[in-house]
């Protein structure tokens, strides 16, 4: 049987269930504010995200996979164009694109324009510290651990910032090769 | 390319045009999101009651914007003033930009006149959710009873919304029902307005 050639990220959102994006950004907020009551500290509330993202990335790869069908990424290039073009749009409705790649091809930027977290939403003088989309780093970090590469991802540009586009540093620490939970000779 | 400017940055976030609310995310986005919402507040808790009322508090920001938002785009800035009127806000017009669809139903309770109930066969929150047997009767419906609170309330009518679970006959998932009592004095308001 032919493999199932991978569809496009339009093609998927789509085909997928979808809710209005007004509801996932205010339910976002209410979230981030929630932290910002409890944890109080900025940067305690820029890890809880990532931790968050990190749990969400770990399951979200899943069900990309599964709905994507895309074939085993040959580089990291590849890679990153997979998550701009196909994730994004598949999770976020939004293309991202991506530029920056340095001469090993290791690391490499994500550019978003369009941020439905970010809707209505303007960062106080108090938590100027914030990362606000901080569970998008974590959704990718964890999604990567998962298919067995250790990346760092950094906020470069930030729009609540005053910046024109949001970007995300993808770096690629080291392809950790997948190991078998069990003895061959057992 | 020539004639093409920089888009004109608004600085303060009130000056933005507004959206139309036609955007969308895939039910999974949202779906995670709100596992980690719920997951998050269960470290923060003891007790079922405790973290019913933190995802209650979560939904009431979430009402409160969305009565802004929606009276300003959907109905032009026309307040309700009418407790059969914000009720059929809330059933039709917040359900439909919310869930992108009219709640199932909307009835008033027999044996309390402050009572009123609105019905979904499943909410759109729960359809990914399973309550573990030693939760009880936890509903995280409590996330919406929050919404429907924080649009009550800033819109005048101070309620108390709770989220239940009725089980139906043929249905293997109950429904859920989130019951509005209002207070007093939005009776009294009501009666003397005829």
């Amino acid at each position: 049987m032919a493999p199932v050639a991978p569809k496009s990220g339009d093609a998927i959102f789509a085909s997928v269930d979808r809710v209005n994006a007004e509801l996932f950004t205010l339910t976002y907020g209410a979230i981030v504010r929630q932290l910002l009551t409890d944890l109080e500290e900025v940067e305690e509330v820029n890890k809880q995200l990532d931790q968050m993202g990190y749990n969400i990335g770990v399951r979200l790869v899943d069900e990309f996979l599964a709905k994507s069908n895309v074939s085993r990424c040959v580089d990291f290039r590849e890679t990153a164009e997979v998550i701009a073009k196909v994730g994004f749009k598949m999770f976020l409705g939004v293309t991202a694109s991506v530029t920056n790649w340095d001469a090993e091809g290791t690391t490499c930027s994500i550019i978003l324009e369009d941020n439905p977290l970010v809707d209505f939403v303007e960062l106080p003088d108090t938590c100027q510290g914030l990362y606000y989309c901080n569970i998008l780093s974590g959704v990718i970090r964890g999604a990567l651990e998962m298919v067995s590469m250790k990346t760092e991802v950094t906020w470069l540009r930030d729009m609540l910032r005053g910046d024109d586009v949001f970007e995300l540093q993808v770096k690629l620490l080291k392809q950790v090769p997948e190991e078998y939970p069990y003895k061959d000779d057992e | 390319m020539i004639g093409v400017g920089k888009i004109k940055q608004y600085t303060n976030v009130l000056d933005r045009p507004l959206s139309k609310g036609k955007q969308e995310v895939s039910l999974s986005a949202f779906a995670f999101l709100f596992s980690e919402l719920v997951q998050y507040n269960q470290t923060q808790v003891d007790n079922i009651a405790e973290l019913e009322r933190r995802l209650e508090d979560a939904g009431y920001a979430v009402g409160a914007r969305v009565l802004e938002l929606l009276c300003h785009r959907e109905k032009g800035n026309r307040r309700e003033t009418r407790l059969l009127g914000i009720l059929s806000f809330i059933h039709s017009t917040v359900w439909k930009v919310l869930f992108g669809k009219v709640a199932d139903s909307l009835e008033k309770g027999t044996e309390h006149e402050d009572e009123y109930m609105i019905s979904e066969k499943e909410l759109l929150l729960n359809r990914f959710i399973s309550i573990p047997k030693d939760m009880g009767a936890f509903n995280c419906g409590a996330f919406v009873a929050g919404i429907v609170k924080g649009v009550l309330d800033n819109a005048g009518f101070p309620a108390v919304v709770t989220a239940h679970f009725v089980p139906v006959d043929g249905q293997q998932r109950p429904r859920t029902t989130i019951l509005i009592k209002f207070a007093e004095e939005v009776l009294q308001r009501e009666a003397r307005l005829g």
